[in-house]
């Protein structure tokens, strides 16, 4: 019988040389006449591992890493029994970085070869959608509604109240958009599901198909993850010869067909509104609301627009029930989250986690405190338009409100960590900056705002009249976050006043 | 005898007849002609508008709105070098440095002998693993000065 090893395809393993490990596998296998069976699995998520080699044996799987190609000729005998080695960490699911989580919606990534409909089936793949396509419209909203389940893009809006709004709209046809542009720096969980287990997706973006009354999805994938759009071309190609996607879902009469679309560079096409912009064809310049996408949204008919995320938490809702998934978390703010651990961290990954355990616990438990060896300055959450975290903050529970009550954003779960070599008016004006670069141009506080705040900063950093242009950045703070019309410059305050007020002695000390 | 400009000129033609009947097509032509030509070019942006009924100002409206699209041609090679915050948190700022002194260019430019354009990229998902660059089509993770000088003499040596 043959042995069974795994070396991720995952991008993250890739850029670390996850192809060439497993060709010097393949090579060496051959050289001394094993029979080997080399699957290319998806990421467990532990980076600083990667690229990560497993063996399968009688007691499970073993890991070995970060294995590179060199390793291989001298590692390959402990290998493939599964032995002691200086590279190896035992069973895999026994590392208690991944052994502390709590893997509902990842919990087959890194397992399974994402292409195969066999292992998705062998780990309770497409239970969700059978069950879904015994339950009337009302009922599978119903069960989203219940489980808690919020967006998982930023917005946290109650994700079944979404889906009811298109259920109950009138019209012939109604889409599903699934947000895959995951523009947000320190983030890759949805790149992760659409790599390492892409019939997830599938299954959740027809679930709601079929709650809402849509036959058609487009699934709008950022153009920086060529990988993504490769993997989830063939996904669906499998899903619709196996009868799970197309003209007759598993036999039910129902239709949703999938197609992915490639965006072109613009972080502002991840807002909803410039995102159907951007795939009618056009400008991504935000829309003003109302009207709201779910009742006049791609191609002015009703649509669901959902993160990767929310979608991919659908099939394990619908599984398992609704009660099991609320089961988990903290106050509103039910569930996991797929946190993702980024930056200057010594263990950076993915750590999926119900809401509620500390940031600290999560820099600390988890990454294990910083890479450089240095203390944890500032740790910027929710992507680019979040807050700065300084240290006093660290035992705040990962929940929406209370980071709202903080002015801080979960967003999407991307935990950005910088030890104390950080220059944080640095980080405000890049935060302008980016702001500028990315404006789609509408309203001014934004276009012309942002512009003006990296003059600003820069005046402060040059010690330029400090204290008034500190005021100027107030107030010009103050017009973007009550005068934009979307996040991008309303909440591009938030990492400049965080770092402003949290760290004024890198402002030349006259913060609040 | 067929010159460039015709084959350009036919990979365009079969290009809008594959998108003929899809809604919203303009994004999926423009990545196709970019990845079969390398850039848009101007004379391409007249043949776009007109199969999807639209102004050539509308078409080019489309095309500077996005990072991604270019209306030059490249340089031979392109290195991006991720400018986001997780990278910056881990020497991007260092790492951009170094590169813009080897290269002779800023952000933006090309090199000296202008083989090798170099552009920041805004995150490439690979954010635990930083500095990340992409040298054409291959990523790279922790990438320091001396890595980046190996992987940028390799593209080199390779022509
Ligand atoms: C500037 C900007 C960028 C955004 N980028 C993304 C993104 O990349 N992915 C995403 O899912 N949501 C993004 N959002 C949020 C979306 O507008 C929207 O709230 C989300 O896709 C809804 O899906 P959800 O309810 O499942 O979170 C962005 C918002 C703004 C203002
Ligand atoms: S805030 Fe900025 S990105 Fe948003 S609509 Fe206004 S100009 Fe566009
Ligand atoms: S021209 Fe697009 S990034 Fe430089
Ligand atoms: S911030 Fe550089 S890859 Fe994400």
């Amino acid at each position: 019988m043959s042995i069974r090893l795994f070396v991720p395809r995952d991008s993250a393993a890739l850029a670390l040389g996850a192809d060439d490990t497993a060709a010097a596998l393949a090579a060496e296998a051959q050289r001394r006449g094993v029979d080997i069976e080399l699957v290319r699995n998806g990421s467990r998520g532990l980076f600083w591992l990667e690229p990560l080699a497993e063996v399968q044996t009688a007691r499970g799987r073993v890991a070995y890493g970060p294995v590179e190609a060199d390793d291989v000729a001298e590692l390959f005998d402990a290998l493939i029994q599964g032995a002691e080695h200086p590279l190896g960490h035992g069973l895999t699911e026994e590392i208690p970085y991944l052994k502390n989580q709590e893997r509902l919606t990842f919990a087959r990534v890194g397992i399974t070869d994402p292409l195969s409909l066999a292992d998705y089936q062998a780990h309770e793949g497409f239970a969700g959608l059978k069950r879904a396509l015994s339950m009337d419209s009302a009922a599978i909203v119903q069960e989203v509604l219940d489980s808690g389940l919020r967006g998982r893009g930023g917005a946290a809006f109650p994700t079944g109240i979404k889906w009811r709004t298109v259920a109950q709209a009138e019209a012939a046809q109604k889409y599903v958009v699934c947000n895959a542009d995951e523009g947000d720096s320190g983030t890759y969980s949805d790149r992760m599901v659409m790599e390492d287990d892409p019939f997830m997706l599938i299954e959740g973006m027809t679930i709601a198909g079929i709650a809402v009354g849509a036959t058609q999805g487009y699934i709008y994938v950022r153009s920086e993850y060529p990988h993504s759009f490769d993997v989830l071309n063939q996904a669906i190609r499998l899903a619709e010869d196996a009868g799970f996607l197309g003209e007759n879902i598993l036999a039910s009469g129902k239709r949703f067909q999938l197609e992915v679309r490639k965006a072109a560079g613009a972080y502002v096409c991840g807002e909803e509104t410039a995102m159907l912009e951007s795939i009618e064809g056009k400008r991504g310049v935000v829309r003003a609301k109302p009207p709201l996408p779910a009742l006049s949204g791609l191609f002015g008919q009703p649509t669901v627009i959902n993160n990767v995320i929310s979608l991919a938490s659908v099939p394990v809702i619908l599984a398992r029930g609704a009660a099991f998934y609320a089961n988990y978390g903290m106050g509103r703010s039910k569930g996991t989250l797929p946190f993702q651990l980024a930056g200057n961290l010594k263990y950076g990954g993915l750590v999926e986690k119900a809401f509620g355990l500390t940031l600290r616990e999560l820099l600390q438990n988890f990454g294990g405190g910083s890479a450089s060896g240095r203390p944890i300055r500032a740790v910027q959450v929710g992507g680019p338009l979040g807050a700065y975290l300084p240290e006093s903050q660290f035992d705040t529970p990962l929940d929406y409100e209370a980071f709202a009550a903080l002015g801080a954003v979960v967003g999407h779960g991307g935990i950005v960590a910088f030890d104390d070599t950080v220059d944080m008016a640095e980080q405000a004006r890049y935060a302008m900056e980016f702001c500028a670069i990315e404006s789609c141009g509408k309203c001014t506080p934004c276009r012309i705002g942002s512009t003006r705040g990296v003059e600003v900063i820069q005046r402060i950093q040059k010690d330029e009249k400090r204290p008034q242009q500190i005021g100027l950045l107030r107030d010009l703070c103050d017009t973007m976050l009550h005068g934009s019309l979307c996040a991008m410059g309303g909440m591009t305050p938030y990492p400049v006043l965080s770092a402003l007020n949290h760290f004024p002695e890198d402002f030349g000390g006259a913060g609040e | 005898m067929t010159t460039e400009q015709d084959l350009a000129q036919a990979s365009l033609q079969a290009i809008l007849q594959t998108h003929q009947n899809q809604p919203g097509a303009l994004l999926p032509i423009l990545h196709d002609v970019q990845d079969a030509l390398g850039f848009i070019p101007d004379w391409a942006v007249a043949d776009i508008a007109k199969a999807l009924n639209q102004s050539r100002a509308e078409v080019h409206g489309v095309i500077t709105f996005y990072h991604h699209f270019r209306t030059t041609p490249p340089a031979q090679h392109t290195l991006q070098i991720c400018q986001a915050e997780a990278c910056q948190a881990r020497g991007s700022r260092e790492l951009t440095a170094h590169a813009e002194q080897v290269l002779g260019c800023s952000l933006h430019g090309q090199s000296a002998d202008q083989r090798i354009g170099l552009e920041p990229v805004y995150c490439l998902g690979l954010c635990s693993t930083g500095p990340n660059i992409q040298l054409n089509d291959k990523m790279v993770s922790r990438v320091d000065a001396a890595k980046l000088d190996r992987l940028l003499a390799s593209v080199k040596e390779a022509q």
